[in-house]
């Protein structure tokens, strides 16, 4: 990235400004496959400046250069054919699915789950909006008068040029990984949220009620930043099945927890049984700030997902929650990674998986220990949970301590339900799937717990519906 | 209510035969007490009652209200009516009291009973039976006392209101006053549903001073070998098992 002045980027963006609403401008579909001049293209339809047009560029050339993961599960990731790709898709075009293409077993746990008629229809990606403007609209003016800025990426490089380029790729730069190169070449969408210096924003801002569709899209980009002594609660995602008619998606989010803030980020993820979710999130945080990842990964064909936090800065300290469902033909890979760099540390990582039929969850996590974090700690504990006899379940967790004094455990559980336990459950009435629904609720609840009432409510009738054979 | 002929089973794990032919017999509104020694098959009796997959029948039947139950599944078992008060409640984490009331409550109460409703009276039941409210946020059995068990073990007759309860060793892990106040509030619940069946399994005779059952059995061997009244449980209080166990073998 080369350096410009404010000044220059401002006129820059100036220049460049395009109404972006303006619906013509998304007549334009992109023939599949990627090549350089697509990336500029993007940037040039976008409206961007020319250092994003360059940062694209350049991630697009890691992208190439870069070999496919040879971890993780290779069988799948060897079928995703890069050149059978839609890479810029504007929005109308990816709602052209009619209602009738939407999977049944889609619509069926729309039905169940009762999600209004609006926003079934955005969620198989019918629509372009979810009616809740009106709802939006007053969250977004409370939030203004505060000074928080939640926007869609795009708009936010916009109009918030100096914060995003001063921020954007610092925390997952494009030579991270593949994926990451990927989505830093070809973003669309995504959230950009800015929180001013002791701003304790009261309502969790949610992904789920911007009317953007973007932000559904393949390739979203998120970046957020908790400037010092704030506080922010994000949501993203939702617990219906969202149906998209593209198989991957590869999101990239970036937190920056700024000294004494506090950061919450919770995803609820849902996608169709045919999508590929190869997601990179990570954080920093810096002295005495705080953050929490709160994940679930229910839907997709294959997730490779491990949310970090770097711990930089003295006494900051994280927390990753996640739960995994696999259920048959599905692998979810999903785990965590703690680096700890600064003194007076600390950690928690809990991992709960579910395995259904053939469902496969797998662990994958890291705790790294410079030896400048005197005095830190690590919690790490991974339990899974087993339903049926091929059901399948793998570790990986790598420990890797510089300094001495830390103190790490991991603890790493396997367990199956019991005869017993559904037999005990059973003689109160209730059937071998109410029982092992419930069983699941309980394995769940510490990470339930941690949800806002709607969502929480909302999980938990979503397990009991994937439980159900019907669905799916 | 139900009845039993020359009912087989063995422990599925390790191939033992543990009921060697019981034949048993409880009409509706009926108090029977079941009386053995550890493992003379009584507790066993009412797992495989109450269907418990550890055991296999091989020979004979269950018949419940006329229908055979050989096969039911637990949960049908228990949404027809019959209920098993656990000797050792199984533990399962996660799952709040509360929790596992909202749902076993929807198998017995009518969909028009708000279940806010149903859960102030569980509360009122738990407090009846020594149980406080806080209770209802704690992990099903998890590090609850053996009282607290029993407790609560017994007070779900009042929530499910089954046809048959059957109270496996509700007294052990009791103190004197609790298992009073137990044996009281179901009692009191039987004198107002005069209906319900009820099968005590016990090791002692101290808890049939507190009842008045129609008839008590013994067993021994996986066999019901003595039936009789309130003399029987007296005779088994002055003299323990063996006389009847030598009676048995001659």
């Amino acid at each position: 990235m080369e350096d410009r002045s404010v000044l220059e980027l401002r006129e820059m963006a100036e220049s460049y400004k395009y109404d972006f609403k303006d619906p013509y401008l998304y007549k334009e579909v992109f023939e599949k496959g990627l090549d350089e001049e697509k990336v500029i293209k993007i940037s040039k339809i976008k409206g961007e400046p020319q250092w994003m047009t360059e940062f694209r560029v350049n991630a697009y050339r890691v992208f190439i250069s870069k070999p496919m993961p040879t971890w993780g599960n290779t069988e799948l990731l060897n079928k995703i054919n890069f050149d059978d790709i839609h890479y810029y898709v504007r929005p109308e075009e990816d709602h052209k699915t009619s209602w009738d293409d939407v999977p049944e077993y889609i619509k069926k746990t729309f039905d169940r789950l009762g999600i209004p008629e609006a926003e079934r229809k955005f969620l198989a990606g019918v629509t372009a909006q979810y009616e809740s403007e009106v709802v939006y609209h007053s969250i977004r003016e409370d939030l203004a008068k505060q000074g928080v800025i939640f926007t869609d990426m795009d708009t936010g490089l916009r109009e918030y040029p100096e914060i995003v380029r001063k921020y954007f790729g610092t925390v997952v730069p494009p030579e991270d990984n593949k994926f990451a190169a990927l989505n830093s070449a070809v973003w669309s969408g995504g959230s950009f949220v800015y929180v001013p210096p002791n701003v304790k924003v009261s309502i969790p801002l949610q992904a789920y009620f911007r009317i953007n569709a973007k932000n559904m899209g393949q390739f979203e980009r998120t970046l957020i930043i908790a400037d010092e002594g704030s506080e922010v609660t994000y949501i993203e995602g939702c617990t219906a099945p969202v149906y998209s008619s593209q198989s991957l998606h590869s999101a990239v989010v970036e937190i920056i927890a700024l000294p004494n803030s506090k950061v919450q980020y919770i995803t609820i993820q849902n996608w169709s049984r045919d999508v590929y979710n190869l997601v990179t999130k990570r954080s920093v945080a810096y002295e005495n700030a705080k953050v929490g990842w709160i994940d679930a990964n229910i839907g997709s064909l294959l997730t490779m997902k491990y949310p970090s936090i770097y711990l930089l800065g003295e006494g900051a300290r994280g927390e990753i929650i996640s739960v995994a469902f696999a259920k048959t033909g599905q692998h979810q890979d999903a785990g965590s990674k703690i680096i700890l760099a600064a003194p007076n540390t600390s950690a928690t990582v809990t991992s709960k998986s579910i395995s259904v039929g053939s469902g496969r969850a797998s662990y994958r996590g890291l705790v790294k220990v410079y030896k400048e974090a005197k005095n830190s700690k690590v919690n790490v504990q991974c339990d899974a949970l087993l339903l049926d006899p091929e059901s399948r379940t793998d570790t990986y967790p790598v420990i890797e301590v510089h300094q001495p004094n830390a103190a790490i455990t991991h603890e790493a559980t396997v367990s199956k339900i019991s005869e017993q336990q559904l037999y005990y459950l059973m003689s109160r009435g209730l059937s071998p799937e109410e029982a092992k629904t419930l069983i699941i609720h309980g394995f769940i609840e510490n990470f339930v717990k941690e949800l806002p009432m709607e969502y929480a409510v909302e999980m938990n009738r979503l397990i009991a519906l994937e439980m159900e054979g019907s669905v799916g | 209510m139900l009845k039993i002929k020359d009912l087989k089973a063995k422990v599925k794990s390790v191939d033992k035969q543990i009921l060697n032919g019981v034949d048993f017999e409880i009409k509706k509104g009926e108090i029977h007490c079941i009386m053995g020694k550890n493992g003379s098959g009584k507790s066993t009796l009412g797992h495989i009652i109450m269907g418990n997959p550890d055991y296999e029948i091989t020979d004979g039947q269950i018949y419940f209200e006329n229908e055979i139950i050989n096969d039911l599944p637990t949960n049908e078992r228990a949404t027809k009516g019959i209920y098993l008060a656990f000797q050792n409640p199984i533990e399962i984490p996660g799952v709040t009291l509360a929790n596992f009331f909202r749902y076993t409550t929807k198998k017995f109460y009518s969909e028009d009973v708000p279940y806010p409703k149903i859960r102030k009276q569980i509360v009122e039941l738990l407090g009846k039976f020594g149980i406080p409210e806080d209770t209802m946020r704690r992990y099903l059995n998890e590090g609850f006392s053996g009282g607290e068990r029993k407790r609560i073990e017994a007070m779900q007759v009042l929530v499910y209101k089954p046809k048959l309860a059957i109270l496996d060793e509700i007294d052990s892990g009791l103190d004197i006053d609790g298992l009073k106040n137990v044996v009281k509030y179901i009692n009191e619940y039987v004198e107002h549903n005069p209906d319900t069946s009820i099968i005590f399994i016990t090791h002692y005779s101290r808890l049939l001073q507190y009842l008045s059952p129609n008839m008590v059995h013994v067993m021994i061997n996986g066999k019901i070998v003595l039936s009789g009244d309130m003399s029987l449980a007296k005779e088994i209080d002055e003299k323990g098992y063996s006389w009847l166990e030598n009676s048995v073998k001659t």
